[in-house]
């Protein structure tokens, strides 16, 4: 399969105040695509999800979005770390490490990575002290 | 409930409408949080009828109303937004309106009026 359309982005740690911008460009991206709006909602969701836990919990990150012509959709959030100490707890819904910050953002419910799951096709994740890497894969019905 | 029945019964003020035809469009659900990674996960089905009641006040709520799909928020306790952060709803198409009611009050005002909760 080839990737018909490819973005690169870039997250900056602790920068809230554009907490959303990526994933608000690559919702209109795919939108101008004609992704059925109901993936489109989850794909969202998802990229949003990450895209704040890389600012609130990771030193910032990149994230790529590619378009296949199988029509499925990858989104990859890479960060360098500090990585997540105990995945397990960190997948079970409720549990939170987010600063005070966070969660005067409205975040930091314990709620992210399961619902990142949850509305993700695939769902893979990576992590080490060295980062952590989510990879997401979404089909286009 | 028409958005003009919940605009008369908070007695909200608009901070920002985008869709002239609003005050005739009809939301089947409300959805109460504080908490936006809440509303990300347990919004998941018609959210385009569903308003959102919130006292969280900055881009966050919009962000998540973007990825989300949806309309029309209710700030409570008479909070308000910048106009930077109003830029965003603009560029969403998002209508939002303002109530001196506190969450409580203002989701059992609408509740007693037949706006039903998600997942009821």
């Amino acid at each position: 399969m080839n990737s018909i359309l490819h973005k690169d982005y870039t997250v900056v740690r602790d920068d809230y105040a554009r907490a959303g911008k990526v994933s608000s460009d690559i919702k209109a991206t795919l939108s101008t695509i004609g992704i059925p709006p109901s993936v489109l909602r989850n794909i969202a969701v998802a990229s949003y999800e990450s895209e704040i836990n890389m600012i609130i919990h990771a030193w910032g990150g990149d994230i790529t979005m590619d378009v296949f012509d199988n029509g499925t959709i990858t989104l990859v959030f890479k960060d360098p770390g500090p990585g997540i100490p105990d995945l397990e707890k960190a997948m079970t819904p409720g549990w939170s490490t987010a600063s005070d910050e966070a969660r005067n953002m409205g975040f930091g419910a314990g709620m992210g990575l399961p619902n990142i799951k949850r509305v993700s096709d695939t769902f893979d994740i990576e992590t080490s002290e060295k980062g952590t890497t989510i990879t997401l894969g979404f089909t286009v019905a | 409930m028409q958005v003009k029945e919940i605009v008369s019964l908070l007695q909200a003020e608009p901070l920002l409408v985008c869709n002239d035809s609003l005050m005739d469009y009809e939301f089947d659900y409300a959805f109460a949080t504080d908490l936006m990674s809440d509303a990300l996960a347990m919004i998941q089905n018609d959210p385009e009828k569903t308003l959102l009641v919130t006292g969280l006040a900055n881009a966050s709520t919009l962000r998540t109303a973007e990825m989300l799909d949806i309309k029309f928020i209710v700030l409570v306790r008479g909070k308000v937004l910048s106009e930077e952060i109003l830029e965003i709803a603009r560029e969403n198409n998002l209508n939002l309106f303002t109530t001196k009611h506190t969450m409580y009050s203002a989701c059992g005002i609408l509740y007693a009026r037949g706006l039903r909760g998600i997942y009821e």
